[in-house]
């Protein structure tokens, strides 16, 4: 049996401790012994975006962080992205763009793209589509997924 | 994924010894964007995973009073590209930094990471040759230094010797009237592979007409990336002119020795290359001029 480490983190603004093996990846913690099963496991190797979590406020691929180096970090997942039972307005754009369809991709792309409107409020459709290339939609919603962010853009300098 | 031991030395020191008591069996974890999928699909196998992030000297991102920039191996491309003062002073090394991956590579793959990984098509080396850039090395027989262009000695090899660990990256201050630039061929936007990558580095006379000094990286090209010295040499003394970039374009298609592969066949990589480096030659010398 290997060695478990004991990891003390906050994830999504609680902390959270956890056991876990040296070799599991943050997503394999987040999602089996957290159950926080909104980051996906699309390919597992840090191209296709599924699992993209914000660790210490930058987006990352949670399958190429391990959870042993997460220490005393600052976590952002997908669930924590609405707050008090309300949409993000990124994912309320989401649902009324239709900018998705199996919706596998779609947890990375909101982390990404509520990241990508925090850093940047007014994005051109260039600066959406070269944010979010870290992301993969399968479906190749993209078009749609690109205008969600613009009305989610324009839905946040409203308020 | 096998299971290993992880450490995190707080010291370059602590790290040599990490090294020195695992002989080999110990791998260097920075952003693990390389590392981490290798050690999943048993391209590599480690006892112990080092992560180097908790080292200060390897998250320093420093610019000296001379104006040199140090990079410490660890750090990570986003805050290369996020530094106001390096996109200045150091701009091909930033076009570099913004297209390895997409942003959540680049949130955690660091300069010092792709260097060691010692890719023939990683993108930031060719820049950092531009560059001019040196390896600052530390091992159980004290420091050393080594020019990157002399670091990678094959595909995924590198310099380092047993127990060595890179330290950081140090690159020249800017000189007045020099700038330079990376471009990469690839079929799509972002997010892939460099079919051929160059950069080349330019520092006019004071008049902003005549080439002073210039030198030109290339990568994908070859087993490692390379100097293109006589294509460099060439242009010293030259006019800043379409024709004298032309004229070392094919110098440096001269030394291009490339594969033919999924990602392009060897003669079309060869034609990148001169197209890449009269690109690269003419944004370096417009951005000289402050353009």
């Amino acid at each position: 049996m290997s060695r478990k480490h004991h990891i003390t983190t906050t994830i999504n603004g609680e902390t959270i401790e956890f056991l876990c093996e040296a070799r599991q990846s943050l997503l394999e913690v987040l999602r089996d012994t957290l159950h926080l099963t909104g980051a996906k496991e699309g390919c597992n190797n840090g191209n296709c975006g599924a699992c993209t979590v914000l660790l210490d406020g930058q987006p990352v691929d949670s399958c190429l962080v391990l959870a042993v180096e997460v220490q005393d970090a600052k976590i952002e997942t997908v669930e924590g992205i609405a707050q008090c039972g309300h949409l993000h307005p990124v994912q309320q754009c989401f649902l009324e763009d239709a900018a998705l369809q199996c919706g596998v991709c779609t947890p990375g792309f909101i982390v990404a793209a509520k990241a990508l409107l925090d850093r940047n409020p007014n994005p051109t459709e260039r600066e959406i589509r070269f944010d979010l290339s870290g992301n993969l939609c399968r479906c190749t919603a993209y078009d749609k997924i690109v205008r969600a962010v613009q009305d989610a853009a324009a839905r946040l300098a409203a308020k | 994924m096998k299971d290993f031991e992880y450490v995190a030395p707080k010291s370059v020191d602590e790290a040599v010894a990490v090294l020195a008591r695992h002989n080999g069996t110990a791998k260097l974890l920075a952003g693990g964007t390389d590392l981490i999928v290798q050690l999943r699909e048993h391209l590599r196998t480690a006892d112990v995973v080092v992560d180097v992030k908790k080292i200060a000297e390897l998250m320093e991102l420093r610019v000296e009073s001379d104006g040199r920039l140090w990079i410490g191996a660890g750090v990570p491309c986003y805050r290369i590209y996020g530094d106001e003062r390096i996109a200045r002073s150091h701009a091909g090394l930033v076009d570099a930094a913004r297209i390895i991956g997409g942003w959540q590579i680049q949130s955690r793959a660091s300069i010092g990471g792709n260097l060691c990984n010692a890719s023939p098509a990683a993108d930031s080396i060719p820049a950092l040759i531009a560059e001019n850039a040196t390896c600052h090395i530390a091992g159980p027989n004290g420091r050393r230094t080594l020019a990157v262009a002399e670091f990678c000695t094959a595909p995924g090899k590198n310099a380092l010797a047993a127990g060595e660990l890179l330290v950081a990256i140090e690159l020249p201050a800017a000189a007045p009237q020099a700038a330079s630039a990376y471009e990469r061929f690839i079929p799509r936007n972002e997010m892939d592979i460099a079919v051929v990558g160059a950069g080349s580095w330019v520092k006019l006379d004071p008049a902003g007409n005549t080439i002073a000094e210039a030198r030109i990286g290339l990568g994908a090209v070859a087993p490692t990336p390379l100097f293109a010295a006589a294509a460099s040499q060439f242009l010293a003394g030259k006019p800043a002119t379409d024709e004298s970039y032309a004229q070392a374009a094919e110098l440096a298609q001269k030394i291009a020795k490339p594969i033919t592969d999924m990602r392009g066949p060897a003669e079309y990589r060869t034609h990148l290359v001169g197209v890449l480096v009269k690109r690269t030659l003419a944004t370096a010398a417009a951005r000289a001029l402050g353009k």
